[in-house]
């Protein structure tokens, strides 16, 4: 992983669930601000996917469990679309929220594969 | 012609539980896999317990999505129960027998204290919703 990318993803993905929690509660419905927010955490987590996947070629390998890393990254990569999904089926303010909790699931996870990457596996 | 018949999913703030939900469903299910993938033989016991709670973390999500209709509200409570009668005991005996339930064993070591005492919260939650929907149902 490449710290300064990860950084900047968890403070986007931050940013957009607090932002759609605070919205959400204020009784706004689904919109381009709380569906743009999910969409682009969606494009950093794909981003991270490429640079999962390129950086032990460039001698950045991962120290920790690689088949860990890949279960939370694969994971969290499906929490954005379901967020999105859901916006659209269930079109009320509670799923603004639910997209906001979504994005700051993304967060935990994020940091919890910087960790998993770096630290090397018992 | 289009009937408009009530729909048996669930709106409103338990949608937000029910995501809290599938996403500890997801967390436990990936956990689980990585256990039972790389490390079955060092702890078989533990690790299937893992796996049960993750099987009812899915059941629980289900069900409260779709808690509007009889069966799945029943299905609901036993499943919430369920995990909170799980985080109790497991989190108790990961304390007090710290070399069977070490912390990696289930979601619910220490009392969940790895996921933010959601584990621990969660049940309480889900109770008090699936509560507050039976109080609307005999108004």
């Amino acid at each position: 992983m490449i710290l300064w990318f990860t950084i900047a993803q968890i403070v986007v993905a931050v940013v957009a669930g607090v932002l759609c929690i605070t919205i959400g509660l204020a009784g706004r419905r689904p919109g381009d601000v709380s569906v743009g927010s999910l969409a682009v955490v969606q494009l950093l987590l794909i981003a991270q996917i490429v640079v999962a996947i390129a950086a032990p070629f460039a001698g950045n390998a991962p120290v920790g469990d690689a088949l860990e890393f890949w279960t939370y990254l694969v994971s969290a990569a499906v929490l954005p679309i379901a967020g999105v999904v859901w916006a659209f089926v269930d079109r009320g303010r509670w799923s603004v929220v639910v997209m906001g909790v979504l994005a700051l699931a993304v967060a935990v996870m994020t940091y919890r594969m910087h960790v998993i990457w770096t630290v090397p596996a018992a | 012609m289009t009937e408009i018949r009530p729909s048996r999913r669930i709106t409103g703030i338990g949608t937000v539980l029910t995501f809290v939900y599938a996403v500890m469903a997801l967390a436990s299910t990936g956990r689980s896999f990585v256990q039972i993938a790389s490390r079955f033989e060092q702890a078989p016991v533990p690790y299937l317990l893992s796996a049960a709670a993750a099987v009812v973390y899915i059941l629980a999500t289900i069900a409260l999505l779709l808690s509007r209709s009889r069966s799945w509200y029943r299905i609901a409570w036993v499943a919430v129960l369920f995990e909170l009668v799980g985080v109790i005991v497991v989190g108790t005996l990961s304390l007090v027998a710290p070399d069977v339930f070490h912390a990696d064993a289930t979601v619910w070591s220490r009392y969940g204290s790895g996921y933010v005492w959601i584990p621990l919260v969660l049940p309480l939650f889900g109770i008090w919703y699936l509560a507050s929907q039976r109080k609307k149902e005999k108004r």
